[in-house]
């Protein structure tokens, strides 16, 4: 068993380092300074933290106007309510307005396990992917969190960056150079490709090598961008590999997988499975065990894949 | 086009904010950092606003005829990016509050002595985005901030009285931790000397309600809820224009 990291830890090492080399770079919070880690920011700068209180959509007007101000705003909160409470002010005050804030959506998927459906957030890829000028991303792992904290910091624009809580191994070192909107190859293969991101793309990784078990040869990317889309890493995929298969730790509606689909079906059509929450509210239950319930496990994407291959 | 009636109502404010002398705005520097930022929190109002920067010298006043017209950059709610002297993009209602205290709190981290203005409609106050904000700024003491609401007592469909009532606005913000000013917002002077005078409270954020007539200025159109977005047609415009010309 591999060491698990919590990438709050990555992201919250990150923003202390980059407070120190860039003064313009502000946290603005929810009440959710432990949630989502930023008790080091807060203590390094205490008059760069700004918690608004219980108050959502105060939090990311606060954001665009600080970012208006000339700061670099980490507007940070529960993805849940970051995304679905806020959703027009993420819209108008942030993406329309091209405010250069950086939304980072904690606990995101089904972190929250067994506190239940108000506190998943597995609509978040397809609210914010339907919003034009906002890059949307879920990085892997530890390493990948940290290089998409500095990313967006050095970047112009807004930017939706989703955690979570949940353990997961180390995939990368430093020598990784993570970029927007570019799809990561992590195996190569020709007979099938898996598609992840976030917390799924180690069992995408695991499930490869229960199908070479099997004797197929599958290729894994991990799409950690989900708007702007790697158009040429899927249609390559598509056209190399002949079926894809794609794994996300939310619902089957909207996000990776129909993202994925929305290019597969104009350009080189071929079999797809889309993997995720069905269309429901999960029941109670702690994460891994939720991952479980929905086969969304290494097992789960093997047997899609099979399955597709016929 | 657009939202004569709000429009009318919240012109004379624009006025005096614009021409007494009270933002410190530069046509060729629209992005300067230490600019005052100007927030039209009510952006159904664009046109007024559009009016405004075009006499202030921000965009070409032959532009306005372009007003809601394809492709125009003059879109019926402001857009930052394509309009300068826009601060952020505003439309549906409730928005302008939390970025303008964004703004003041960014501020005053700097030491910055810029202000924030936001201009709100008063039946725009329902929506709670506001009193989250409010209660922001009340806390952290933003007396580089001002509200100045819109109060002309109607909103799209019906008076403010008969759909959910604002009032008791002072109190409103009082308790929320503001210094409140009551101020006939056609009055010029009043609303310069209003203006002139903030903060009207250190360590405060200002409230100023400007009492104000929606359709400001025609008889036919003075608060009336249905010239809220009511086109005219074209004899009434003249009408209206002639009105406005003789009061002028």
């Amino acid at each position: 068993m591999s060491t698990l990291y919590d990438c709050r830890d990555a992201f919250s090492d990150t923003l202390v380092a980059l407070g120190e080399s860039e003064p313009r770079i502000v946290v603005v919070n929810n009440d959710s300074v432990g949630s989502s880690k930023t008790g080091a920011f807060r203590e390094r700068f205490p008059d760069r933290l700004i918690n608004v209180g219980i108050a959502e959509q105060n939090m990311v007007g606060v954001g665009a106007g600080l970012a208006n101000a000339g700061k670099i705003p980490f507007v940070c909160s529960a993805s849940c309510f970051l995304t679905g409470r806020a959703l027009e002010q993420i819209k108008a005050d942030v993406a329309y307005s091209d405010a250069n804030v950086k939304l980072v959506g904690i606990s995101s998927g089904m972190a929250y396990g067994a506190l239940g459906p108000t506190h998943h957030s597995i609509e978040d890829f397809a609210w914010t992917r339907a919003i034009a000028n906002l890059t949307v991303v879920a990085p892997a792992d530890p390493e990948e969190t940290a290089q998409a904290v500095r990313l967006a910091a050095a970047t112009h624009g807004p930017v939706f960056l989703r955690l979570s809580r949940m353990g997961v191994p180390a995939i990368y070192d430093p020598t990784y150079s993570f970029a927007f909107g570019k799809a990561s190859r992590l195996r190569d293969g020709g007979d099938i490709t898996l598609i992840a991101n976030g917390v799924m793309v180690t069992r995408a990784l695991e499930a490869a090598e229960l199908l070479a078990v099997r004797g197929i040869d599958a290729r894994v990317l991990n799409m950690a961008t989900v708007r702007p889309l790697d158009r040429e890493a899927v249609i390559a995929a598509a056209r190399e590999t002949g079926a894809i298969v794609t794994a996300e730790e939310h619902t089957v509606y909207g996000g990776l997988g129909s993202a994925v689909a929305e290019v597969v079906v104009q350009t080189v059509p071929v079999p797809m499975r889309i993997l995720g929450v069905p269309g429901v509210f999960a029941p109670t239950g702690e994460p891994e065990w939720l991952l479980e319930h929905f086969g969304l496990t290494p097992e789960g994407i093997r047997d899609a894949a099979l399955e597709l291959r016929g | 086009m657009g939202h004569i009636g709000g429009d009318f109502s919240a012109t004379d404010i624009l006025t005096a904010l614009y021409f007494g002398g009270i933002l410190k705005v530069y046509r060729d520097r629209p992005a300067d950092p230490g600019r005052d930022r100007f927030i039209l929190s009510k952006g159904h109002c664009a046109g007024a606003l559009y009016t405004t920067l075009a006499y202030a010298g921000f965009i070409p006043l032959d532009e306005l005829d372009t007003f809601m017209q394809p492709l125009s950059r003059l879109n019926g709610h402001p857009d930052r990016k394509k309009v300068p002297g826009v601060e952020t993009n505003t439309g549906p209602l409730g928005h302008g509050l939390p970025v303008g205290v964004g703004a003041a709190i960014g501020a005053k981290i700097d030491g910055a002595n810029w202000r924030v203005v936001v201009l709100t409609g008063d039946g725009e106050l329902q929506e709670g985005s506001n009193w989250e904000a409010a209660m922001t700024a009340g806390h952290r003491g933003l007396d580089n901030l001002t509200v100045v609401v819109d109060r002309n007592r109607l909103q799209q469909g019906d008076s403010t009285a008969n759909t959910v009532d604002p009032d008791p606005l002072a109190d409103k913000w009082r308790a929320f931790g503001w210094a409140v000013h009551e101020v006939d917002g056609h009055d010029f002077n009043a609303l310069l000397d209003a203006f002139e005078g903030l903060p009207l409270q250190t360590g405060k954020p200002t409230a100023i309600i400007a009492h104000t007539h929606k359709g400001k200025g025609v008889s036919f159109m003075e608060d009336k809820a249905a010239w809220h977005h009511k086109v005219p047609s074209r004899e009434q415009m003249l009408a209206a224009m002639n009105e406005l010309e003789a009061g002028a």
